[in-house]
């Protein structure tokens, strides 16, 4: 670590500032001259678009990345951070938009072993009455004991900002960090962050594309867009308006896409179900759902409840123990072929990982659904060129922001993978649509882009189902909503009779 | 022959061939446990085990001291796992080709360097007898338990304790469970998986003298059978615990026994079908524990074969 002067850094909240930061990745430039100062105990918010480069500025913080130029003051004082163990040992602490805990290892394990000072030998009995302690003073706790395998992402959520005030951050960077949340769990845990800043314990930079969450707990607020600072100011001079004008550049309407067409038969038919789950040891059982033409029908659950496995098994990724899925009356197996067949369409959760060929490039992961069709009838050669064409075509329709289509897509920032995929399921006839937290970590301008691309696949004809975590989503665009809880559908309610009250019940497992 | 013991004879022979066989598949299995806990895979501990036969056999034949042989065979380890542990570091290296070929080449550089050492004997590794409470001279022979297999049992038992208790047993979880968060921790996953290998090739390279030095007791081209690699199935029968990892090495040992233990109560015909068993025990095991819609309990997150 390089701090220039002797003297230690002052106790508590720290004030991190950097001075015309800039970063590039080759010839593309995701940081440009960005300059933002987050005053001791205060609470800073970072909004900017998908790929406005608000994941590179905290990563140069925390010396994942070495800025290209520019500077970072820690305290005042001029920093020159290697990596992230300096960035530690100063007391700078990152909660990542991807979860960094060790999914085998118990909370109690992870808690002790991030530790810098973790002993040689551990005390469990000591270690446990600490960790107790720590729990007690928090408003909010998770079980000690259970592997973070098996904690819901709200609670693994919880346990990374845990984590850092377990190891007394003065200055905390939270990427994203209520998107897996739900709102009442989301305020209370940036409600604690919140008291801590004003107890003078730590300060707080926040990347987040909820503006309420801005307003309800930020001080100031720095808006970037394609690597630049377009705007920054205090929030209590700021309006929801004002503060998306600046991310997007102009003031745009975000009212939800208007909802035509009439029901048609039904496309999509669940009967009698079974199957594990993940773990092995309980099951899935959906004893009948049925999802229409030119209707959206709307999971609500918290995460957990069978959502994921019930995806799985739409995609053919989780094999059945009993009972049958017909699309247009005819079996499915969701085989590559009755998918191509009968349209059937999916956006699973984490597209990455489920829908994507991480190493391949753009274009390619693009073509997936297309490489081996021309027109009607299949093709033997694949034509890069049709490809390139159809790829860079959908890239631009999609605003998928991309470096390099020939790169790989995991170098893509995570709102724009989603587009990417949307971009390649949703081109074509589609007649049947799966899809699982579409807007998960989109700024608000994609939300309402994909959101009405939903609806108006709807519109057309196409029977969709949504699998959300996000209970706005859900009512906002289904015309059913059902609610998902321990593996089994619990309530079911169309979208003029639903109220949050009754539906929030039902996912808590209350009724 | 069994003579008086009549069919006993065959859990007796079963029981003390499990303690004399187990130990290489012991320590082999350790040591690929300690890798792979730390995210790599070595299939080089094969040759590993080879090379350390002939080192080890080869320096006690030099010094006359078997325990030199001990020594130098887990030095002789240490270095094959800091070559795979090294090569494996940089970008786009396979661990598993890596450890193919690491397994020809100690098995060929021991080849090459052993030829001297087949006539001449070395000194024996000395055993405890655990079995003078007995009369019957099998049971005796059973129990005459060498002080390697004694090591290997404590080995378990504080690398049991080691990954639950200490930070270095969290740090090696930590690094082989997930890199991204061994990364966010400020912990370096290529070193300590260098270090790691090179830790589990120290343990190989014990299980070989083991093979030369005591049981069978003699430097041969043909002295491993393959329990380097049936190691690797038996680390995932085992789920990567230590402890599992010692009674599954004796079972491998056990089933190892089987085809001896066999024609030594005088059944002459079929007897060696039975010297396969602990290849269909692998065999066995890696069919019984796969799983499509499971991801493998206990499995570190970040194998190659896991993954
Ligand atoms: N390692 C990298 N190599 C090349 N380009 C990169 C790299 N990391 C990020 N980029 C590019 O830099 C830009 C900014 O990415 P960044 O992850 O900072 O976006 P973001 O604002 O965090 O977006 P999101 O809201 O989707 O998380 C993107 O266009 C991305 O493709
Ligand atoms: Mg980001």
């Amino acid at each position: 670590m390089s701090i220039i002067g002797e003297e230690p850094l002052p106790p508590g909240a720290l004030e991190v500032e950097t001075l015309g930061m800039t970063m590039r990745f080759g010839a593309f430039t995701a940081l440009d001259d960005v300059s933002i100062r987050v005053a001791p105990g205060s609470f800073h918010a970072l909004l900017g678009e998908n790929g406005a480069g608000k994941s590179t500025l905290v990563k140069c913080i925390m010396g994942f990345y070495h800025a290209t130029s520019g500077e970072l003051l820690v305290g005042g004082r001029e920093a020159r951070i290697a990596d992230p163990r300096h960035a530690h040992a100063m007391g700078l602490g990152m909660v990542y938009q991807h979860f960094t805990l060790v999914p085998s290892l118990t909370v109690a394990e992870n808690l002790v072993i991030s530790r810098k000072d973790a002993p040689a030998v551990i005390d469990w009995g000591k270690e446990r009455a600490g960790l107790d302690a720590f729990m007690q003073s928090m408003p909010f706790r998770v079980p000690l004991d259970q592997t973070v395998a098996r904690l819901a992402a709200g609670e693994k959520q919880k346990l990374e900002i845990l984590k850092q005030l377990y190891l007394g951050r003065r200055f905390l960077i939270l990427d994203e960090p209520t998107s897996v949340l739900t709102p009442d769990e989301a305020d209370e845990v940036l409600g604690h962050v919140r008291a801590l800043c004003e107890a003078g314990e730590i300060s707080v930079l926040m990347i987040t594309h909820k503006f309420r969450e801005v307003t309800a707990f930020a001080d100031e607020v720095s808006v970037l867009r394609r690597g630049k600072l377009v705007g920054q100011g205090k929030v209590a001079d700021l309006t929801h308006a004002q503060m998306a004008a600046m991310m997007i550049g102009a003031e745009k309407d975000t009212t939800p896409a208007p909802r035509s067409g009439t029901t048609g038969a039904p496309v999509l038919e669940i009967d009698g179900i079974r199957a594990l789950d993940r773990s092995g040891l309980k099951e899935i059982d959906i004893r009948s759902l049925t999802v229409r033409a030119g209707e959206i029908v709307g999971i609500a659950g918290i995460s957990g409840n069978g959502q994921m496995e019930l995806m799985e098994v739409l995609t053919g990724q989780r094999p059945l123990m009993a009972g049958a899925i017909k699309v247009e009356g005819a079996p499915y197996s969701a085989t590559r072929a009755e998918a191509q067949r009968l349209a059937v369409r999916y956006l699973p959760e984490e597209p990455l990982r489920n829908a994507c060929a991480g190493r391949m490039s753009v274009i390619e992961n693009i073509a997936f659904r297309s490489f081996d069709r021309k027109g009607d009838s299949p093709r033997f050669w694949t034509s890069g060129k049709e490809m390139r064409a159809r790829g860079t075509e959908l890239i631009a329709a999609f605003k998928v922001k991309v470096a390099a289509p020939d790169g790989p897509i995991a170098a893509l920032s995570g709102g724009n993978v989603q587009r990417a995929v949307l971009a390649r399921e949703l081109t074509g006839a589609v007649r049947l649509l799966v899809i699982s937290n579409p807007c998960f970590g989109l700024d608000f301008s994609a939300v309402a882009e994909i959101r009405a691309r939903i609806m108006a696949a709807r519109n057309a004809g196409t029977a969709v189902l949504l699998m959300s975590e996000d209970l706005d989503e859900v009512m906002e665009l289904s015309d059913r909503i059902v609610v998902m809880s321990e593996g089994r559908i619990s309530y079911e309610v169309t979208a003029a009779q639903a109220s949050l009250a009754e539906i929030g019940h039902h996912m808590g497992g209350h009724a | 022959m069994a003579g008086d013991l009549g069919l006993w004879g065959i859990p007796v022979a079963i029981v003390g061939g499990a303690i004399r066989v187990s130990t290489p598949f012991l320590f082999v299995s350790l040591g690929e446990v300690l890798t792979e806990r730390s995210g790599r895979i070595n299939l080089g501990l094969e040759g590993t085990l080879v090379f350390g036969a002939m080192a080890g056999y080869g320096t006690a034949v030099l010094t006359g001291s078997a325990w030199a042989g001990v020594l130098v065979a887990a030095l002789a380890g240490v270095v094959f796992g800091l070559v795979h542990g090294i090569i494996c570091s940089l970008p786009k290296v396979n661990d598993i080709a890596v450890g193919i070929a690491m397994m020809l080449l100690g098995s060929g550089l021991a080849f090459y360097f052993g030829k001297p050492f087949i006539q001449p004997t070395a000194p024996d590794l000395p055993a405890i007898a655990l079995g003078g409470w007995s009369d019957l001279p099998q049971v005796q022979a059973a129990l005459n338990v060498n002080v390697l297999f004694l090591i290997g049992l404590a080995l378990a038992l504080v690398m049991a304790w080691m990954f639950r208790s200490t930070k270095v047993g969290l740090t090696l979880r930590v690094v082989g469970d997930s890199t991204d968060a061994a990364r966010a921790m400020g912990l370096r996953p290529a070193v300590i998986r260098t270090l790691a290998t090179a830790a589990g090739g120290a343990f190989a390279g014990v299980g070989g003298a083991y093979l030369s030095l005591y049981y069978p007791g003699s430097w041969n081209e043909a002295i491993s059978s393959g329990q380097g690699l049936m190691a690797v199935a038996l680390v995932i029968f085992a789920r990567w615990n230590p402890v599992a990892c010692f009674w599954a090495a004796l079972l491998f040992g056990g089933a190892g026994a089987l085809g001896p233990a066999l024609q030594s109560v005088g059944v002459t015909k079929g007897y060696y079908l039975f010297y396969a068993a602990p290849y269909v025990l692998t065999l066995g095991v890696l069919i019984a524990t796969s799983s499509t819609t499971r991801a493998l309990s206990g499995a570190p997150g970040e194998l190659s074969i896991t993954k």
